[in-house]
């Protein structure tokens, strides 16, 4: 205990030196902040030197063994980190898939070559990664992905495509599930391989959305050469490291939800008092105070389940299976918070672009609009459905996917 | 605010649960209702949860209480909710108990609430007077004064939850003079207090109470409209608890008839029509269990100000109620056939769901309230 104390007397000495302060007060989350990479883009030279700083103390990954990069701290001695980060409303020096989702499987299933080749990178903010998952053909059916890895000398030979891999133009590496045994039955046939972009054979091309943003990308693979010693998990055996990051996934979106959500209430209110007026000291329209004190309340309810679930992780208590609800819960709040934001703008939301609406009208628009992807991407609200149904409530697999 | 159980507050939860399991669960409300029981509650029950200190458990110690909080209460109560337990806890620990527990009468405090922790008395709150779902609170009864403090109280009270069976009754009235609301403690056997048992659809002990000229000192005055709010909210909480518990037996018993009734030669739980529906019944439960948790934290933390226990309270209800009354919807259409019958228990925890949800105010006033705390 003693011990935690000075580390966070340390921490906060640091942290109060070292901090730039024009980042103080401008925390940003999981999606919004440096990403690094070979391309690598700065908000600011405090952004820049920021990364750096912490890229010293290995606290971009507190958690990784400090061979890998990483800061070697314990989850306590993190807890305080974040706290102390928090305290002075610090973005994170870094961000991005490395992270939080190709790092933490190396850990898991990689080789001593992998993680040393790896995972130091990750922690600089010197390589960004991307998911390749999903096929044209293989969407909520994942385990069908036709992606051919075809054994040849010291490797495969790659020839296929992914789809809605996110940020795959701007990324570096990509993380790909393959098909290297066609005959066997279809989850017993994959292989989870990394692959460097830059490679020849490797082109992106992103897909524009309804919102008119384009946050996910077709990869097209043309005889690319992979390396043996870039599967990971061992060759046929892709789809147990799959799920394990998929997991990781579901839960980190849950989380990012929460967060994102937080002051719906707030925001909805200011709308509503320009669009509509009080009366009476109250907001004049009874079904509307309904609709957003209902919107108020899922959030606090969303949010209260999530502390519910890091609070037993703290206090030791083995996970339960509450998490499967938060990728549900919180992308399907974020949608009904989305809608009624534009209903209460009334023809203000209607505007795509150019000076006649106003620019925070034009936002609402796009964030409604952006917002229908939320129950798609990562996991559709159906396949979630199914997966408590089978495995939270024990229901019988009737064959129904 | 911690939201997770400690090993104490787990060994409370447990031992609850093990002991309304081993009464026979929904099968002892069915017997005392179909015995038209007098008391419709177990007696001999009610002496188990005074011996165990559970009708005193957020009493301090001074008083015969376990000096524990709402928090640990909330756990009793969802385990008896589980087993639709009709033992008036909430009534006698939760409204009475609030009522002189944070009440300003010491001589009404020192002498009721050791004999309501030792189980020698069942308590309630009569505060109903009108039927109306957007008005929990109604009050045209009337306190007259006689001098040196003495009252007479007149008026009548509706669904006063075991009415007929308590020994001390707070009553909600206004006084004559100055319509100031006040809340006096009457000893169930006064003169002038007419007792008429209600038969209502959940089968729980409940009764209209008629006031025709009651006379209680000046130590009887336990504190105005702002007590009544705080009792009605800590109460609030306990019957979120008490919701919770339900659903989520309710739940389980129709996850059992999916897994078990087959049709077309599979199980009907394979189907994934019924299975999306339970899924999400399971997360709105989740959700249940996060709200009632925050909100009985909420009614223990001694700092925290009566407007957040009130929206905690109005969380806790607007969402267990909702909730409540779509598990249980969901749970006799599930069941098909038997779920129409009064023979299976599922139809008990529906009638149970339609009375949760009108004894507070329903769901549409909390949510009110919500807008109202937060200022708009």
């Amino acid at each position: 205990m003693a011990d935690l104390e000075s580390f966070r007397g340390e921490v906060r000495t640091w942290l109060e030196a070292h901090a730039p302060a024009s980042l103080r007060g401008r925390p940003g989350d999981l999606f919004h902040g440096t990403w690094g990479g070979r391309r690598a883009r700065f908000e600011s030279d405090d952004h820049r030197r920021w990364l750096e700083l912490m890229v010293e103390r290995g606290w971009t990954a507190p958690t990784w063994p400090t061979e890998y990069g990483g800061g070697g701290l314990s989850r306590q001695e993190n807890a305080i980190l974040q706290k102390e980060l928090r305290r002075l409303r610090l973005p994170p020096p870094l961000i991005g898939f490395g992270l939080v989702m190709i790092g933490p499987t190396l850990l898991e299933y990689g080789t001593e070559e992998q993680k040393r080749e790896h995972l130091p990178p990750i922690t600089r903010g010197e390589i960004r990664w991307c998911q390749g998952y999903s096929e044209p053909g293989s969407g909520s059916d994942l385990a069908s992905l036709q992606m051919s890895a075809t054994r040849n000398g010291d490797g495969f030979v790659l020839n296929g495509q992914k789809i809605w891999t996110s940020y795959a133009d701007e990324s570096d590496w990509i993380f790909c599930l393959v098909r290297t045994d066609p005959s066997a039955k279809k989850q017993a046939g994959i292989s989870f391989v990394l692959v460097d972009m830059a490679d020849p054979g490797v082109t992106t091309r992103p897909i524009k959305l309804i919102s008119g943003a384009s946050p996910f990308c077709e990869v097209f693979f043309d005889d690319v050469h992979a390396h043996a010693r870039n599967v990971v998990g061992g060759e046929n055996n892709g789809w147990t490291v799959a799920k394990a990051l998929l997991r990781h996934e579901r839960t980190m979106v849950g989380e990012v939800f929460a967060r994102s959500v937080v002051g719906g209430e707030q925001e909805l209110l200011q709308l509503a008092r320009t669009a509509i007026g009080p009366s009476e000291g109250r907001l004049d329209d009874a079904l509307l105070r309904d609709r957003i004190a209902q919107s108020a309340m899922d959030e606090r309810a969303f949010m209260l389940t999530v502390q519910r679930i890091q609070d037993a992780a703290k206090a030791g208590q083995p996970p339960g299976t509450e998490s499967s609800i938060l990728k549900v819960y919180g992308t399907e709040h974020n949608q009904r918070r989305r809608e009624l934001a534009v209903a209460i703008a009334g023809a203000d939301a209607l505007g795509w672009e150019g000076a006649g609406y106003a620019p925070e009208h034009l936002a609402l628009t796009r964030d409604w609009l952006r917002s229908r992807g939320n129950t798609i991407e990562g996991g559709t609200s159906e396949i979630q459905l199914n997966i408590i149904a089978k495995h939270v409530l024990g229901l019988p697999d009737g064959g129904a996917r | 605010m911690k939201l997770a159980l400690d090993d104490d507050q787990r060994l409370i939860k447990d031992s609850a649960a093990t002991l309304w399991k081993g009464r026979g669960a929904v099968a002892r409300l069915r017997q005392l209702r179909d015995t038209r029981d007098p008391d419709g509650f177990s007696r001999a029950l009610w002496a188990e949860l005074a011996e165990l200190g559970w009708l005193g458990l957020p009493f301090p110690e001074d008083v015969g209480g376990a000096g524990l909080g709402v928090t640990e209460l909330c756990l009793v109560l969802e385990e008896a909710g589980r087993t639709l337990a009709p033992e008036p806890m909430l009534a006698t620990t939760l409204l009475a108990g609030s009522a002189l527990l944070l009440g300003e009468s010491d001589a009404a405090r020192s002498s009721w609430l050791p004999r309501l922790a030792a189980g020698e008395l069942v308590g309630t709150l009569a505060w109903q007077e009108r039927a109306r779902r957007d008005e929990p609170v109604s009050c045209t009864a009337v306190a007259r004064s006689l001098g040196d403090g003495r009252v007479t109280l007149h008026g009548s009270k509706r669904e006063v939850i075991a009415g007929a069976q308590a020994d001390l009754v707070i009553v909600a009235a206004k006084d004559e003079a100055s319509g100031q609301l006040g809340l006096y403690a009457v000893p169930g056997d006064a003169a002038g207090l007419v007792k008429t048992p209600l038969i209502r659809v959940d089968s729980f002990p409940c009764a209209r109470l008629d006031l025709d000229g009651v006379e209680v000192s000046a130590a009887a005055r336990l504190g105005g409209a702002g007590l009544l709010a705080t009792v009605l909210d800590r109460a609030g909480v306990g019957l979120a608890a008490e919701a919770l518990g339900a659903m989520t037996a309710a739940f389980e018993l129709t996850l059992e008839w999916l897994r078990e009734r087959r049709q077309f030669g599979v199980p009907i739980g394979s189907f994934q029509a019924l299975q999306h529906r339970a899924a999400r019944l399971y997360i709105d439960i989740e959700l249940c269990r996060s709200v009632v948790m925050a909100a009985a934290r909420t009614a223990d933390a001694p700092a925290a100000p009566a407007a957040a226990l009130a929206q905690a309270a109005s969380l806790a209800l607007a969402r267990t109620t909702d909730t409540f009354l779509r598990v249980v919807d969901e749970a006799v259409q599930m069941h098909g056939g038997v779920g129409m019958t009064d023979e299976h228990d599922i139809g008990f925890y529906l009638k149970r769901a339609r009375v949760v949800a009108a004894t507070f105010g329903d769901a549409a006033w909390h949510r009110d309230r919500w807008a109202r705390l937060a200022g708009y």
